[in-house]
């Protein structure tokens, strides 16, 4: 038997195609178009996302049977926004780089779909460890589309990936810039991480058709 | 026995045990990592003053990297021969003038009343350097930074960091290519101070005009270039009656 059982695999699974959250679930959307146009900000992002996600989800699952109903989203709340306080002030205190690298994403965070509607379309209803998963599943899947449209928009928004330059000089006018090609600066706006999704969402419903609801 | 959560007794105590817990949790939280982050920021403020004296760690021409936080105490005392604070006419020397708030500082003297303003005074190479702390807004939040000028009022260095500023436009203020394109500009036009502009669609991308009180702006960035100039401008012309006594030219 392995570490997981195919149903708990699933949970990490599915959220990364099939049952993604920003292209099959439209949730997590606003976060996917405002901080994308750098590479490094969606990987910082969806670091940030996975713990406050699989530690909320844990503790919304812990607490499930005990919540009142009537102010449960307002419990939710108070679990992500402690949660997000608790990551800012530990990364202040030990790691203060990545703190200021963070800091513009972290409100972001308290604001995201996915992680309120995971609390209240699984961990509500689910065991501690099968929250977690859920939620490291979730929050993968999130990533993954982060990073893919970061990488599009940084890398022909700014000719950069990571901030290292790929394509030459833009000023100096070395490497590809040489022959004329120019950046996008459409990419690094908001709209372009719409198409950018728009596309994946597109080639991810071609590949399976399956993923297409009907009329 | 089953709890029944329905009740609205059990919510009221729900609710206060909540708000008991968390509220302790962030309390002791705030209290035992305030010393460390307090201390974080103290050295991030000498990193951010040394670097527009030109003093850091940078490998090439994209970099922004700072003097290590191991040594920033000793080479921030190696570097700055003294730190003022201008107080109306008074100026007294202080050796903790870094920590003064710039942000409470300004909103005084938006007040009327007379603000404390501090100022670092540095040597490098037998040159020395006026180093001013700077405030203002951006787009979405609080920028900030320091610009390092030479006794002619040219610009040795800045610094400019963000609070919240869009990742991949306004956030660029703490870019190289935007920072050392002040380098070198007056802050003088003739008599007058007129501080650095961030202009849009100069003609001058590569900056080579030091005389036009002008940078190239950052695409996409208006309101956040637009900050930048505001702060500089607004933050100089509270120190105008100081740099006048310094001035050589």
């Amino acid at each position: 038997m392995g570490l997981l059982s195919k149903k708990d695999a699933n949970l990490i699974k599915d959220p990364l195609a099939d049952n993604n959250p920003i292209t099959i679930q439209v949730l997590g959307i606003c976060s996917a178009l405002a901080i994308t146009a750098e590479l490094k900000a969606s990987v910082v992002m969806a670091i940030a996302v996975m713990f406050v996600l699989g530690l909320g989800n844990v503790v919304i699952s812990a607490m499930r049977n005990i919540i009142p109903s009537k102010i449960r989203i307002i419990v939710q709340l108070i679990v992500v926004a402690t949660l997000v306080i608790v990551v800012d002030q530990v990364l202040k205190a030990f790691a203060y780089p990545l703190s200021k690298t963070l800091s513009v994403f972290v409100g972001l965070i308290i604001t995201n779909c996915i992680i309120m509607g995971r609390f209240e379309a699984f961990a509500l209803g689910n065991g501690l460890w099968r929250s977690f998963l859920d939620g490291i599943g979730n929050s993968l899947g999130y990533g993954i589309i982060l990073v893919i449209v970061g990488f599009f928009r940084e890398l022909l928004g700014s000719g950069t990936l990571f901030g290292y330059p790929v394509f030459g000089d833009p000023i100096e006018k070395t490497g590809l810039y040489s022959f004329g090609y120019e950046n996008n600066g459409f990419m690094i706006i908001p709209p372009a991480a719409l198409i950018v999704v728009g596309i994946i969402i597109w080639v991810q419903r071609s590949r399976n058709p399956a993923l297409i609801e009907e009329n | 026995m089953a709890i029944n959560t329905d009740k609205n007794v059990y919510t009221v105590v729900f609710a206060s045990v909540m708000v008991i817990v968390v509220g302790s949790i962030l309390a002791f939280l705030a209290t035992g990592l305030s010393g460390r982050i307090n201390e974080n920021m103290r050295f991030e403020k000498q990193q951010n003053i040394l670097y527009a004296m030109g003093i850091n760690d940078n490998v090439d021409e994209g970099s922004v990297n700072f003097v290590p936080t191991d040594i920033v105490e000793d080479k921030f005392s190696q570097y700055i021969t003294e730190q003022i604070i201008i107080k109306g006419d008074q100026i007294v020397d202080n050796d903790e003038a870094y920590l003064i708030d710039m942000k409470k500082q300004l909103a005084l003297a938006k007040k009327g009343e007379t603000p404390e303003l501090p100022l670092f005074i540095g040597e490098k190479d037998g040159k020395k350097f006026y180093v001013i702390p700077m405030y203002g807004k951006g787009l979405w939040d609080d920028i900030w930074g320091y610009i390092a000028l030479d006794d002619k009022m040219i610009v040795q260095g800045v610094f400019f960091d963000h609070k919240g500023e869009t990742p991949g436009l306004g956030a660029n203020i703490n870019q190289r290519y935007f920072m050392d394109d002040f380098t070198g500009e007056s802050i003088m036009a003739g008599t007058r101070y007129a501080g650095i502009n961030v202009a849009k669609g100069n003609n001058d991308p590569l900056n080579n005009d030091k005389e036009d009180n002008e940078v190239d702006a950052l695409a996409g960035a208006t309101i956040t270039g637009n900050g930048v100039s505001a702060m500089i401008k607004e933050t100089l012309n509270l120190y105008k009656d100081y740099l006048k006594t310094i001035r050589t030219n």
